[in-house]
């Protein structure tokens, strides 16, 4: 562990704003490489279901008539 | 081997097999990432130059890498689709633009965000930067090309072309730094020779390297599986599929 204290640790010797601020915003463009295609897998799958379920009620009435 | 070729750039057994995948390597990933990043926070020791700042090395250098890296990946899928024709390798080069050009942005602002205490300033036209640049304008590029296109007959064909024309632009930013040496600095770090850096400061950097190359496959993995959802969602496989969901 290089620092002695947690306030150390944050500040960095006057670095920290620039440190933190990148490590943040990898964070954030990282957690969205994830979260993208994470809903538009949940939102694809919603999509196609429903559509699967829309065809076979229209071809159940269609055998009704 | 190239009976297996065929095999892997079928979508249904791409699907099945990297379903198996994604979340061992997409955890692994996420291990990876974190653990060098507490390495590289709270035991690296600080530079005699730059102070604590290097810290910023962990997260700007794997980007960097993987910038120039996932284009030259894109342009090798490009290949692949113009000249076996496997679509596949189109739905590969379509998924790997935006997560490229994000990480090329994230290589440029965690840059520029360096520089500013080491060099004292945000940007600067230094050859590497603007080729850097330009990279991320290609990746734009692609995407914008394709979502002009879509739907129209071809437009694989066009990004693929693009994506190797802009293959030229990777030597420039390799070489940036020697051919025209304005501020960036030549590379301190290669998978090939030792670095110039004590081991306990280029251990954790060859961590990260590896995760953000772990983590870029898993989320090109996941891309590739929404694509194949979508243009294969009329196959009886992808409704079975659905079904079990």
């Amino acid at each position: 562990m290089k620092f002695d204290s947690l306030s150390a640790f944050l500040q960095m010797d006057g670095h920290g704003v620039y440190i933190w601020a990148a490590y943040g915003l990898t964070l954030i463009i990282l957690a969205a490489n994830v979260w993208f295609p994470w809903i538009t897998r949940r939102s694809i799958i919603q999509a196609e279901k429903s559509a699967i379920l829309k065809s076979m009620a229209i071809r159940k009435s269609k055998e009704r008539s | 081997m190239l009976n297996w070729f065929h095999r892997l750039g079928s979508p249904k057994i791409f699907f099945e097999i990297s379903g198996r995948w994604q979340f061992p390597l997409l955890s692994l990933a996420v291990l990876m990432l974190t653990g060098g990043a507490l390495w590289a926070l709270l035991f690296v020791p600080p530079d005699y130059q730059q102070g604590n700042s290097v810290r910023i090395m962990y997260i700007h250098v794997p980007a960097a890498i993987l910038a120039q890296s996932g284009y030259v990946m894109m342009a090798g899928a490009a290949a692949v689709f113009l000249i076996w024709r496997i679509k596949l390798a189109d739905v590969a080069v379509k998924c790997v633009a935006p997560l490229g050009a994000s990480i090329t942005f994230l290589a440029l602002v965690t840059g520029a965000i360096w520089g500013k205490p080491t060099w004292g300033t945000w940007w600067v036209w230094d050859a590497r930067l603007t080729s850097t640049l330009v990279l991320f304008f290609l990746y734009i590029g692609v995407i914008a090309l394709r979502s002009a296109m879509e739907r129209q007959a071809g437009a694989g064909r066009v990004c693929a072309i693009l994506a190797l024309v802009g293959v030229v632009n990777l030597p420039v930013i390799k070489y940036s730094v020697e051919w025209w040496y304005t501020l960036h600095q030549p590379a301190s770090f290669s998978l090939m020779e030792k670095p110039a850096m004590p081991t306990e400061m280029w251990l954790p950097l060859l961590v990260m390297v590896m995760a953000y190359y772990v983590f870029f496959f898993a989320i090109w993995m996941m891309r590739i599986r929404n694509e194949i959802l979508i243009r294969e969602k009329n196959t009886d496989w992808v409704k079975q599929w659905l079904g079990g969901r």
